[in-house]
């Protein structure tokens, strides 16, 4: 087992190093003066040159490379090119909504769609599992923009439940916080629900199908038990994979639901800066989500090993 | 009284009948044979009796379990009986056990769920069961998981779940059918031992006809959900009274006539092969270790012969016929076929190749499904330099379809429209398509029912005449090598450890390896009587 841990930490570590390389190369390619976009059309050049020198866009590839991972290692993300403020605040301020955002998402869809499934699966063909099947196929067809503006609608300008949008922020206290990050919660997790649920009811069934469900069945369990206790814990491999990928997703690309209630979080900053050419945010923003995904895959590959036994002898 | 007494159980899944008027008893402390070919309804006969059916299935009729009446039982009272009253084995031990749980646990579950006892009292029993099944805790903790058992250990891990509560009845459906000869062996006598330590009745379910006679004290045959003949096994095999059940017996002793002498000149030369497969590092910064999987091999097989490779699973089989197929190279030694090797350079040799040919054992895996019959058996085609194109491909399908004994219009079916029978016979007449000199047959007949496989053979002998083909026959069944092979190799660990003409060296088994591998085969010591109604052959 430990052996297995350290394999996949070594293979974090090149992950996030090839990936570091990637996005700093693909941003050197883009086109445009940083520079040149932060000062306008009208800038004098050497006003550019000095910009330039300051923002150290006249060194070498590589020192920059190095500058850049050297610095996020301690922390510093360097400077915003627009705003003139550090990067690592900006994150700080974003990350604080776009994580548990994330996080409720998360707990929301996994707590509604492993239940469901097993539901369904274990009433297969019934009522129940043709209401489930045709509700998460509603879920994951609907775009969640439009259902996040018809919650606003119904919750938030009719029922008057919850704000329309923005952030309350945590120093108002937690409830508060969470209270105006529920929404946009529940539009997150409706797709990210269906899916699961479908996988769950699909890898349940597919476990039910096992030969070592009959041997159980054949040791006198009831069909009930025989789920529970050993088909339940072979499912879940891959519902371990989806909500993994889904957790990534949620991270990084809550950007139109954070547009839609207004949140300042990491999806928008994203794109704010992208428009505006602010090379050093992008670039920061998007390792950082890198980041977020590698670690979040190797807890996952933790996870299997300690659902499946097979996994835990290194290879 | 009779323990298990079923009278004229029939059962329909939806409106397909599966079972009809089924009757067959066994009493306390003697095993009851099922045999029949696949589809015969005798895995279906077992699950009836424990009632774990496929969605939709209704059962008509009377099963009496000890007094029961299995039939009328609720669930919840069935549940109560399955791993109770009734222990079951199923065919295949590498996935009938839950991969995630250790096999102590698993052992354990069959006394906790029938009985009131603590944990430990659970494990204490489980292992008491474990012991009894050949797995001694010193050498196998109640801690290891499935896959770090070898296929007959896991078959004795199920073995001790099924009796585990000393169970009145046994059902052993085809316990043995994917073990190697020896480990079969061991397994059949285990659960013999068993069934006269407890005094159960066992019902033992097989399609080999040797395994059951070996075993059982009477036999049931069924055919297309009906038995067709049932009595004592020493009775019912000396005095075989319907045609199917003569025709089944006759079909697993049965040896194709074949007239082709080999001639003196050498084919296929291998010479000192080595293969070697590289091992998992033994610490995070260890040494890649390696495997020898072909160790030092010699042989030749002439022209027009037919060379026999027998061993067990793991012994390097499928990996000198790779190594053959000039699909993986070798560490040393030479593979020449008339005298040009298989692989030129780091390259295989497409000059060489496209003499030799190959049938797997999987009819059902291993085509592609999507593909008509023409395309699938025109396949080899590409290993020519000019590939028959038009009328000329057509008419070497439609040839070689013909030569197998099926109809030119076939190329235009697909795969899922064949029988396993009919589907080796394609894979036969594709690999046929380019005129091969050396076909090699990878277990191409292990998958098959005795009567198909009898028909097979048959037409393996038949196209050998003919066609002047050479053949390696690889199996693991015995009986299937002595009936059509001139010359056999034994195979153990690697290494060809004994080899002679096949009559001799089954007769008279020189190593200690093939005397225990001829011991452990499953024989018929009943001869089939030959009638004239023997209609087995095609």
């Amino acid at each position: 087992m430990l052996r297995y841990v350290i394999k996949k930490l070594v293979s974090l570590v090149v992950s996030l190093f090839v990936a570091s390389v990637v996005i700093f190369l693909a941003l050197e390619v883009v086109p445009g003066d940083p520079a040149a976009s932060m000062l306008g059309v009208n800038a004098q050049e050497d006003t550019l040159a000095a910009l330039r020198e300051e923002l150290g866009l006249n060194r070498g590839p590589a020192a920059r490379y190095g500058n850049w991972v050297g610095g996020m290692l301690v922390g510093d993300f360097g400077t915003s090119y627009t705003y003139r403020t550090p990067v690592s605040e900006m994150i700080a301020d974003r990350i604080w909504i776009s994580l548990p955002l994330a996080l409720l998402a998360l707990s929301l869809s996994t707590l509604i769609a492993i239940p469901a499934g097993i539901w369904a699966a274990s009433r297969r063909g019934s009522g129940v599992d043709l209401g489930v099947m045709g509700v998460t196929q509603l879920g994951v067809a609907i775009p969640n923009f439009w259902f996040a503006m018809l919650m606003v609608l119904v919750f938030a300008i009719n029922l008057r439940w919850f704000s329309a949008g923005g952030f309350a922020g945590w120093e108002s206290g937690f409830w508060p916080a969470i209270h105006s990050l529920t929404l946009p919660a529940i539009a997150l997790a409706l797709p990210q629900a269906s899916i699961l649920t479908r996988v769950m009811r699909s890898a349940l069934l597919d476990t039910l199908g096992e030969d070592f469900i009959r041997t159980a069945r054949a040791k006198g369990l009831s069909r009930a038990q025989a789920l529970w206790r050993h088909a339940l814990r072979n499912a879940l491999i891959p519902v371990l994979t989806i909500i993994g990928l889904q957790f990534s997703f949620l991270i990084a690309g809550a950007i139109i639901i954070e547009n839609v209630f207004f949140l300042p979080g990491l999806g928008r900053l994203v794109f704010q800066s992208i428009s505006a050419r602010d090379l050093i945010v992008v670039e920061s923003v998007v390792m950082l989500l890198v980041c977020a995904v590698i670690i979040v895959n190797f807890v996952v590959d933790i996870a299997y090993a300690a659902v499946d036994p097979r996994l835990r002898r290194a290879r | 009284m009779t323990l298990l007494q079923i009278d004229r159980l029939s059962m329909d899944v939806g409106r397909l009948p599966i079972l009809r008027a089924v009757s067959l008893g066994v009493d306390a402390g003697r095993i009851l044979g099922v045999i029949g070919e696949s589809g015969s309804g005798k895995s279906m006969t077992a699950l009836s009796v424990m009632q774990l059916l496929p969605d939709g299935a209704r059962c008509s009729g009377r099963i009496s379990l000890a007094g029961q009446e299995v039939l009328t039982l609720s669930e919840p009272a069935l549940c109560k009986m399955r791993g109770r009253d009734v222990g079951m084995v199923f065919q295949e031990p590498m996935t009938a056990l839950n991969p995630l749980q250790t096999i102590g646990a698993q052992v354990a579950e069959t006394i906790r769920i029938h009985e009131r006892v603590t944990r430990a009292e659970a494990l204490r029993r489980a292992a008491e069961a474990l012991r009894r099944a050949e797995l001694p805790q010193d050498r196998f903790p109640m801690s290891r998981y499935p896959h770090e058992l070898s296929g007959g250990q896991r078959q004795r891990v199920v073995i001790a779940m099924a009796i585990a509560l000393r169970p009145r009845l046994l059902i052993a459906d085809e316990p043995t059918t994917a073990l190697d000869v020896t480990t079969q062996a061991e397994i059949l006598k285990l659960l013999k031992r068993l069934v006269v330590e407890d005094g159960m009745a066992c019902m033992l379910i097989s399609h080999d006809l040797a395994v059951v006679a070996d075993m059982a004290d009477d036999i049931v045959i069924m055919r297309s959900g009906e038995v067709v003949e049932s009595g004592p096994v020493d009775r019912l095999l000396s005095q075989m009274r319907h045609p199917y059940s003569k025709a089944l017996l006759a079909a697993s002793s049965h040896v194709p006539n074949r007239l082709a002498q080999p001639r003196e000149a050498s084919l296929l030369s291998v010479q000192g092969v080595v293969r070697d497969y590289a091992t998992p590092r033994s610490g995070f910064w260890g040494r890649v270790g390696t495997f020898r999987a072909v160790n030092d091999v010699s042989f030749e097989i002439r022209r027009g012969e037919s060379l026999g490779l027998v061993g067990e699973s793991g012994c390097g089989k499928s990996t000198l016929t790779r190594a053959i197929l000039g699909l993986e190279e070798v560490q040393a030694g030479t593979i020449e076929l008339n005298g040009q090797p298989v692989f030129s350079g780091h390259r295989p040799n497409r000059d060489v190749r496209r003499h030799m040919q190959v049938v797997f054992q999987d009819p059902y895996g291993s085509f592609n499904p999507r593909h008509r019959v023409d395309r699938l058996v025109s396949e080899p085609f590409h290993l020519l330099d000019e590939p028959p194109k038009g009328t000329a491909r057509a008419d070497a399908v439609a040839q070689a379809l013909e030569s197998v004994g099926l109809a030119a219009d076939d190329g235009r079916k697909f795969i899922h429209e064949f029988s396993g029978g009919q589907r080796q016979r394609i894979a036969i007449a594709r690999a046929l398509i380019i005129r091969p000199e050396l076909i090699i047959l990878d277990e191409a007949v292990s998958a098959l029912d005795v009567q198909v496989r009898a028909q097979i053979l048959d037409l393996l002998a038949d196209l050998g005449d003919r066609l002047g083909l050479t053949y390696l026959f690889i199996s693991h069944d015995l009986s299937v090598v002595r009936s059509i092979t001139d010359r056999v190799l034994v195979m153990q660990d690697g290494r060809i450890v004994e080899h002679g003409v096949t009559q001799e060296v089954f007769d008279v088994p020189g190593h200690a390896y093939t005397q225990q591998l001829v011991a452990a085969a499953p024989r018929l010591t009943v001869e089939p009587e030959r009638t004239n109604d023997d209609d087995a052959r095609p």
